[in-house]
Parts: structure tokens; sequence; C-alpha cells
């Protein structure tokens, strides 16, 4: 209910935002086009009626369904995301996977052992993740691995593997050596997210009286890390790193227009330049829904780890 | 007093917690005993080094705290020299602790049942089925009803009084021999407080525990525990028979902790205060560190008191000790 309404005002927003920037038939047609030539296009593309009438019409078939058709492909929007999704998906499934699973050990060793050099180590790096800008990264990745060590390609995806008839790179070894740079240049910043979280919950945790408490009862120090500690810190980083994946599929535009990564990021930057204004209310369209059902599987997920937020409580 | 009668022997324990500033000496040279199936009384105010003495035995210190002399000898071993990892083993099967605030000392994202099996697994290779049915029985024990659907809900879902004897039923799982309860009445409102305090003597009467009840409220261990030691500054100031040291203190310190306790026959009386407040342990000058709020005190009681035994079993850190005939 809510969601519907956030839907309908970002798509006005959105609408009215992209009338704003300019006419894209400036753009799209032949300059050498004489006047007849453009009066048709005009009308073939429906930009000959008012602003509100057109938004009206966009309306009524969004919600059968048809968000509009490209400009410049010529085929419906909504395709030319999906086309593109997989792509987007799989690059920032791959980060945050990065992210999370090297990003908890280390937060969690920097927390344990705060004064160490190990642990100042791992939050120095973390700063370096933070403070140095993505698309400079990227290319001193490029720059690094593809260019003078000559190890990983620079762009495209390479092999891809249909999967449940999605096409994916991350099965093939060339497939896989294409996502590693830009997987890695996406997760950079999320890795020194998810390292700060953990070190902070981590040692907030290890304060904790239900910890000495765990220790008490003569439970091994791998028990009380991973099972006691670890559920409590899990809690933020679920919560911030949920909101940080929507951040991802949405807006790896940087990383992907780097490395020429087909997703979706580069299919709105292209759009953009061409005005194609199907394609970009679509794109941004779907970004809110995703948004909302993250925010969701994101509340689910909460209420799994911690059973204080749970509704319907155990009659007690 | 035979040797294998004492379940916990503290000889001249030293905690110290070495910071920048210099050593703290929390804990300084205490000795006590505690006999089997015995409630002893440690009692002082906040920071005179009750809690972590406590600590101390269950060998739960943090940096920068370390034991730094002493011995603690239970059932015949030394503790302080004891590995970590046989210490682990008799943390929570031998010796239990359980903590002030019941509402922090269970992880609240963990159910009952898994934070009571994890503390019976962790010591024996039984079924987790035969681990539950321990776990329910504790619970029965310390008189939660229903303990069957309890071992299902997770700790928000009690209230103070009755995680607190969760913690005390996590306590007793393994049938400890010694049970160090940290000030575990205190969150609680009186007449929790008494039923607690009233299973824990019936405990020990029953099944021969010995407990260390450490605490700053002189009323609660009036009527429970038989010796008492009286902790200020890192130091052990009296010890004795409970009723000896209640009826009769010798410490000014004592005195003024007894005098400044309501009672009936003080009503409309203003309450004894002791002047001043407990010295940092961080700058504790040469002597008794009771010395500057103390007002028998002389240029004697600029070197540190020994213990006197003004009487067997009776212990007095003190040059000018009140004189045994009453107040």
């Amino acid at each position: 209910m809510q969601s519907g309404l956030v839907l309908l005002v970002m798509s006005l927003l959105v609408f009215v935002g992209v009338f704003a920037i300019g006419n894209p038939v400036d753009i799209l047609i032949n300059p050498d086009a004489d006047q007849a030539e453009i009066e048709r296009a005009i009308k073939a593309l429906g930009l000959d009626k008012p602003m509100w009438e057109q938004y009206w019409i966009f309306l009524v078939n969004a919600l059968q369904g048809d968000l509009g058709r490209s400009f410049v492909f010529n085929i419906p929007a909504l395709q030319l995301i999906w086309q593109r999704m997989p792509a987007t998906l799989e690059l920032a499934a791959f980060a945050m996977f990065l992210a999370i699973f090297m990003g908890l050990p280390l937060g969690m060793i920097a927390g344990l052992k705060p004064g160490s050099w190990i642990g100042r180590t791992i939050m120095t790096g973390s700063i370096l993740g933070f403070s140095l800008p993505t698309f400079w990264v990227g290319l001193m990745m490029i720059l690094l691995f593809a260019v003078y060590l000559g190890w990983l390609p620079a762009s495209g995806r390479g092999e891809t593997v249909d999967l449940f008839g999605v096409p994916v790179s991350f099965l093939t070894l060339n497939g896989l050596s294409h996502l590693l740079l830009p997987a890695i240049n996406l997760a950079l910043f999320k890795l020194s997210l998810t390292i700060r979280l953990a070190r902070a919950g981590t040692r907030e945790a290890m304060l904790m009286d239900y910890v000495k408490f765990a220790k008490a009862k003569g439970l091994s120090n791998a028990r009380v890390i991973l099972v006691h500690v670890f559920k409590n810190i899990m809690i933020p980083v679920v919560t911030v790193l949920g909101l940080e994946l929507g951040n991802v599929i949405a807006f790896s535009v940087v990383t992907e227009t780097i490395f020429a990564w087909p997703g979706m990021g580069k299919l709105i930057i292209d759009s953009i330049n061409v005005l194609d204004r199907p394609v970009i209310v679509a794109y941004l369209l779907m970004t809110v829904t995703m948004f909302i059902v993250i925010n969701l599987v994101v509340d689910v997920i909460y209420s799994l780890l911690d059973p204080r937020v749970r509704l319907g409580d155990l009659k007690s | 007093m035979s040797q294998s009668e004492l379940t916990l022997q503290v000889e001249d324990l030293q905690t110290y917690f070495y910071t920048r500033e210099g050593a703290v000496k929390a804990v300084d040279g205490i000795n006590f005993d505690v006999k089997k199936g015995e409630i002893i009384g440690l009692v002082g105010e906040s920071g005179s080094g009750k809690s972590v003495t406590g600590f101390s035995i269950m060998g739960l210190i943090d940096p920068p705290g370390r034991i730094a002399g002493g011995r603690i000898m239970f059932n015949g071993t030394d503790l302080v020299k004891l590995p970590e990892a046989e210490m682990r083993d008799i943390r929570g099967k031998k010796i239990a602790l359980i903590f002030q605030d019941p509402m922090m000392t269970l992880n609240p994202v963990l159910r009952i049942d898994t934070q009571m099996t994890e503390a019976i697994l962790a010591h024996e290779k039984i079924s987790k089925e035969d681990a539950r049915q321990r776990a329910r029985d504790a619970l029965g024990q310390v008189g939660i009803s229903s303990p069957d659907q309890r071992l299902k809900s997770y700790p928000h879902q009690f209230s103070g009084g009755m995680r607190q004897r969760v913690a005390i039923a996590i306590a007793l799982l393994n049938k400890p021999d010694l049970i160090i309860a940290d000030e575990p009445t205190t969150a609680l409102d009186v007449t929790i407080q008494a039923q607690i305090l009233f299973e824990a003597q019936k405990l020990c009467r029953e099944t021969g525990t010995a407990m260390i009840w450490i605490t700053h409220d002189l009323t609660v261990v009036a009527g429970l525990a038989s010796r008492i030691c009286v902790m200020y500054a890192g130091r052990i100031v009296e010890k004795g028979d409970i009723d000896e040291v209640l009826d009769d203190p010798r410490h000014p310190y004592t005195y003024g902790l007894i005098g400044s306790v309501p009672s009936r026959n003080k009503r409309g009386m203003p309450l004894y205060q002791i002047p001043g407040m407990t010295p940092s342990l961080l700058k504790l000058a040469p002597g008794c560190a009771f010395r500057q709020r103390c007002e028998r005190a002389t240029d004697t009681c600029l070197v540190m008191p020994e213990p006197q035994q003004p009487q067997p079993g009776r212990e007095v850190r003190c040059f000018h000790p009140y004189g045994g005939g009453g107040e």
C-alpha cells in the first residue's frame, strides 16, 4: 500500500525530471531530416502531446505492465532492462559475497585484537577502502592486473553459461576472470564497511556480561565468539548491508562503465546520454521496487536473527 | 578444620590491573577459606575488590588485569597455576558464577535451552536430549513453572527475577562444588530476593555446595552466611563468625557499616555516615587505607596494620580496634 504510493510519486518525479533535461528528438533524429520527417517521428514517439497527457498514457500502460519502448532500440524498455539485469545482479552478488565473507572474519579479528599489528593493519586497509574513489581504484586495478601483469582481462563479461536460462559468468574460468576485477572494485567499499561494523560490534559484545557469563560456563573460546558474539554482531551488519545491496545493484554505474560490464548501470548511463526517456523511467522504477523488496527481506532476516523484534510473541 | 573439608582456600591473593598510570591493586593480599557446604559473605562497598576476587577465582580477569601473586587452592589444586584448558574445564563445572545484573547475563539472541544445554555439553559427552532433560529439571528446581515451555523462550520473555532464576539454574546444572554469587539479588525486588536467598541456603544444605556471596548489603548476608569477610580497598579488614562480627564489630570500618544500616530501634534518628569516600586504588597512601576516614586513626596507622586475632576464628586489621564490649 505504502509501497504503491512511493512508486507513484517516484514515477511522477522521474517523468517530470526527465522532461526537464531536454528533448530527445534533437539527439535521436538525423539532423539532415526534413521538417515533415521530424514531425512524423515526434508523432510516432508520442512526443507531440502535452506532458500531463503523456504521463497519463504512461501511467495507464504501466499498470498493464508496459513501461514503454526504448526510443533507441525500439524494444520494450522493461525487456531491455531484463536483458541487462543478470549481469548486474551477478556482479553485485559476487561483490557482496566478497564483502561479507572477507569482511566479517577480518572485522572480528580486528575487534578481538584491537591493539595488535594485525588488527591495526586491517583497520588501515579499511580506511583506504573507504577513502579511495571507486573509479580511481578501478583504473589502477586495470593498469596493474590487466596492463602490466596481464593476469586478468580488463573489460567485458567473458564466456557465459546458462544457469536456469540466465547467462552467468562465474561458472566458467574465463567468465570468472572477467568478473574478478569489477567485483573486487565494487566490493572494496562494502568490505571496509563490513569490517568496521563487525569490529565495532565485536568490541562492544566482548565487554557484555553475557560474554563473560558464557566464559564462566566453561565454554570454549570458539563457541563464545562464533555463537554468542557472532549472532549479536549480525544484527547491525544485516541492516546496513541490506541497504547497501540495493545501492550496489542500482548504482554500480561507475564500476560497470570502467570495466565495460554489460549491466544495467552501463545501460542507464547510455540511456541518459541519448535521452532514451522510457528506459530511464523504467530503470528508476525498477530500482525503487528493488529497494522496497530488499527492505522487506532485511526485515525478515532481522526477525530471524533478533527474537526481540519478532511479532506475535510467544505467550509468556 | 581438616584440609579435606575445605573447598576453597585463598592465600595472599593479589590481583593487579596494570594501567598507564600505574598498577591498580584491586585485590592486595587477601586470605580466606570456604568449607564444604558453607556460605561465606564477602562484604564491602563498590570498588573494594570483592567482584575482582570472584573473577580471580574463576580465572576470568581480563587484561590489563593479572593475578600478581598468591594461591587459590581449590580441592587441592592451585587454580592460579592451572593451564587455561584445564581451568576451562573447572569453570562452569566445579565452580559456577552468578552475576549481578540478570538483564545482561543471558545472551539476548539465543534461546534458553541453547544457553543451558551448552553449559552441560561443554563439560560432558551426553546426548542433546539428556542435556535438555537436565536443563528442564534445573529450571524446575529454581521454581520456574512449566519449564518445558520456558526452555523454548528467549531471555526477553522473562522478568528480571525469572532471568536471575535461569542464571542460577545454569549455575546449578553441573552440580558445582562452589558457587560464587556476585550480588545476585541487588537488581531484584525484596520479595524475589527473599525467595532466592531461601533457595540458595536450601541448596547448600542439601548438596554440600559451598558458596561465596558477594554483596554490599549487610542485611542480606546477616541471615544467610555463617562467616563474613569485610573488604576495604583491596584488603580484608575484618573476618569472623557472622554473629560475632555483626554484634561486636572490631574494625572501625565494619563498625561504621553496621551503624549505617537502618533498623527499628533507630527510628527517627539520622543514620550514621562514614565520612569521606573510597580512596582511589591508584594513589593509595602507605598505611591503613581507611585512616583518612577513621575516627580512631593515629600516627601508628601510617604503617599497614597486620591482621590480629582478638579471639579464635576472628581477624581484624587495625591498631585501634573497638574492644569486645558491644557498641
